[in-house]
């Protein structure tokens, strides 16, 4: 698809993709909500305008048929009558009826008012005309009516108009601002999912550029530090960790296919040489016979390396014990003592009893079996003389120390830190058998048991040593706690750094 | 001895029967794991092969089946998945013993001789093993051959004492590792060779007769060779 076509369907998607946006869905709610807060608000203070208007007037009304009746009571109705008819012609004046007790008018300002109102004594609402107005343009008044003696009424009111007029101002004061309200609203939400929706969609694009093979692109970052910010920093560092563990797995593979061809590589040279030279029986059976101890091999680096892979993906959880550590190490001390008297050097172990970790025994056991290979093949002294290797375990505080040392060459501290990766062999090394990945795997199984593994100067030779955070505590009858302060005040474990 | 072979890869099985049949043994295959049900309910199996993946019925599933129903014809199970666990995975299921792909047919035999003999021996072991003139008494912990006593350390005592109960067997260097010193995991040296080189030494010493035989490309095998 080229741009072109892909611009107007991306107008035309872009209304309901609009809608469907967090930010306008989030906007159109608080929106609902804000006008309903208005409108309520609005209205109450309408009603509340109107309610004390409606008191005044009522007051005015009430202190108004106060004075007139007190006037009345004072000068007779005649009195009353003419205070009314001065009243009736000021300008703005309240309005008023008298009338006989068979209701003909006497006095007053109002005509045209609903039959039966002066027959209720008290307050009402009515529709009215003055006198000096037309009758079909009736207003609306609070009146009141007032039984005066003999029969006579009397009516006082006051026009409504003010009080109406008001809660018009208001309702259409409210009326406009919801309106505006809306329109704004719709406006900000429209634009605020838009913003939203343009750095999504740039999302969108690099992850579809990343799953398209560039591995190398990253989300832009606004600098705001707002949630989308904080997203494509993590999916950037997620990605960058992805990036490690590719590479990390490219590692491998390279280094898997070169040690892999090398034996597979003499395999096959040695079959195609018997094929070609062999004269006898007994000769291809010779060269049988290395072929399939070549096969052995094979099989060997690839159960290395698949244990190493499991053991840095920490899939060997499970089948986890409490395990007696003492005995592991001196049974393979044991099992490895004639081996090292074979080698021409001695074995010496310092196990203290009854050391107790969490842990896989069979891995901690290829663990330890690895270093004490270790020892014994590239362990002999150089200039001969004393070639012991040291095994020993003991606890150090909360951990439990075991330690592999021998009198050999040693590594140079530089290439302490390489000799624990895969495949890694020292020039020193490569005349010895071996495929550089007994220290990997040994420090692969102390980091899923969460301890650690050092190599350090033996002063002449190589001393391995491996922290592993202690199971139970120690038996009773080791002297560490015949003291009761013992245990708080044990050392800290001599250079373990922290952290 | 009976074998069935439960192998759905047509080829191994192919290897595996006529493997077995030329050292002397009756060997039947199933395909997979619900025609292998039905034969080895049939009965009548010293030993049974038990590949781990199977088609239809998976291999532990199988045994734990048999099991269930009464059935304890030894079971060997074959893995491809030589993860730590998995061996413990499968003795779990009623397995009784586990060999990891690839592996070494003398390593096969072996143990399946091992396992069909364990059947057919006696409920209770001898307190005393007896290869011609070499005695060992468990109880005692005392070795004599010939009535001369032979002083043996704990661990090669253990040694003598499996490779004699297995007498006229062959046994593989990972069978003793695993069952003198209950070790499963590679010690990729010939640590086992010279800890039987050095029993050897005092159990053969000043005797015409070797007792403890080296059985090439194998293992070891104690047996009276007059």
């Amino acid at each position: 698809m080229t741009a072109a076509d892909a611009l107007p369907r991306k107008r035309q998607k872009f209304l309901p993709t609009l809608f469907r946006t967090t930010a306008f869905k989030l906007t159109a709610a608080y929106l609902v909500i804000f006008a309903l807060f208005a409108a309520f608000a609005l209205g109450y203070v309408a009603w509340n305008a109107q309610r004390l208007l409606t008191d005044q007037i009522r007051s005015t009304i009430d202190a108004e048929i106060q004075g007139l009746a007190e006037q009345q009571r004072q000068g007779g109705i005649r009195r009353l009558v003419n205070i009314i008819e001065r009243r009736s012609r000021a300008p703005g004046a309240s309005l008023y009826l008298v009338t006989t007790p068979v209701g003909e008018r006497i006095a007053g300002n109002v005509e045209a008012i609903p039959p039966g109102t002066l027959d209720r004594t008290g307050e009402s609402e009515i529709e009215y005309a003055r006198s000096s107005e037309a009758v079909d343009t009736p207003s609306r008044a609070l009146v009141r009516v007032y039984m005066l003696p003999a029969g006579f009424r009397l009516l006082v009111g006051r026009d409504l108009e003010e009080r109406d007029r008001l809660g018009i101002v208001i309702r259409r004061a409210a009326g406009w601002s919801l309106a505006l309200v809306f329109v704004l609203g719709c406006f900000a939400s429209w634009f605020v999912a838009r913003r939203v929706l343009k750095r999504i969609d740039g999302m969108t694009e690099t992850a579809h550029g990343i799953m398209a093979g560039d591995l190398k692109g990253r989300l832009a970052i606004t600098g705001t530090g707002d949630e989308l910010d904080r997203l494509a920093l993590n999916l950037n560092a997620m990605l960058d960790r992805i990036g490690e563990l590719m590479a990390g797995m490219q590692q491998v593979t390279d280094n898997i296919a070169h040690d892999l061809k090398t034996p597979l590589t003499r395999l096959r040279n040695r079959a195609e040489e018997a094929l070609r030279t062999a004269q006898s029986p007994d000769e291809l059976r010779a060269a049988l016979d290395g072929a399939i101890e070549e096969a052995d091999n094979l099989i060997r680096v690839f159960n290395a390396l698949l244990m190493i892979a499991r053991l840095e993906a920490g899939r060997i959880s499970e089948n986890m014990s409490e395990l007696d550590l003492s005995e592991v190490v001196s049974g393979l001390a044991e099992l490895y003592e004639p081996l090292a008297e074979e080698a021409g050097l001695s074995l010496a172990s310092a196990v203290e009893p009854g050391l107790k970790v969490h842990g896989n025994r069979e891995l901690i056991g290829q663990a330890l079996n690895n270093l004490i290979d270790n020892a014994l093949k590239y362990g002999a002294p150089e200039q001969g003389g004393d070639g012991t290797v040291a095994v020993s375990a003991r606890q150090v505080g909360d951990q439990v120390e075991l330690s592999v040392a021998d009198r050999g060459p040693g590594i140079p501290e530089a290439d302490r830190g390489r000799v624990l990766d895969r495949f890694v062999r020292l020039d020193a090394s490569r005349s010895k058998p071996g495929f550089g990945l007994g220290l990997s795997l040994a420090a692969g199984v102390v980091r899923l048991h969460g301890g650690q593994l050092r190599l350090e100067d033996n002063a002449p030779g190589l001393r391995v040593v491996i922290f592993l955070p202690a199971g139970s505590p120690k038996p009773v009858d080791t002297p560490a706690l015949t003291e009761p302060a013992a245990s708080t005040a044990a050392p800290n474990p001599a250079g373990l750094p922290s952290h | 001895m009976r074998l069935l072979i439960v192998e759905d890869d047509a080829e191994a099985a192919a290897y595996l029967t006529k493997a077995f049949r030329e050292v002397g043994h009756v060997a039947d295959h199933a395909a997979d794991g619900l025609e292998g049900y039905a034969m080895a309910e049939g009965g009548g199996y010293d030993v049974l092969v038990i590949d781990r993946m199977l088609p239809r019925l998976d291999g532990l599933s199988l045994i734990r089946s048999l099991r269930e129903q009464k059935d304890d014809t030894p079971a060997l199970i074959l893995s491809a998945l030589a993860q730590v666990d998995d061996r413990v995975k499968g003795l779990r299921a009623g397995g009784d013993d586990y060999l990891p792909k690839p592996y070494a047919f003398s390593e096969l035999l072996a143990r399946v001789e091992v396992l069909a003999r364990r059947r057919s021996a006696p409920a209770s072991e001898p307190t005393t093993y007896r290869v011609g003139e070499l005695v060992l008494d468990r109880l005692a912990h005392r070795v004599t051959r010939e009535s001369q006593e032979i002083v043996l350390q704990p661990r090669e005592f253990r040694l003598l004492e499996y490779l004699m109960k297995h007498a006229g067997q062959v046994v593989t260097r990972t069978m003793l590792l695993e069952n003198v010193w209950d070790y499963h995991f590679d010690p990729q040296t010939n640590v086992i060779d010279v800890h039987v080189s050095r029993l050897r030494a005092k159990v053969d010493k000043g005797f015409e007769q070797p007792m403890i035989h080296t059985i090439r490309g194998a293992g070891y095998m104690v047996r009276d060779s007059r």
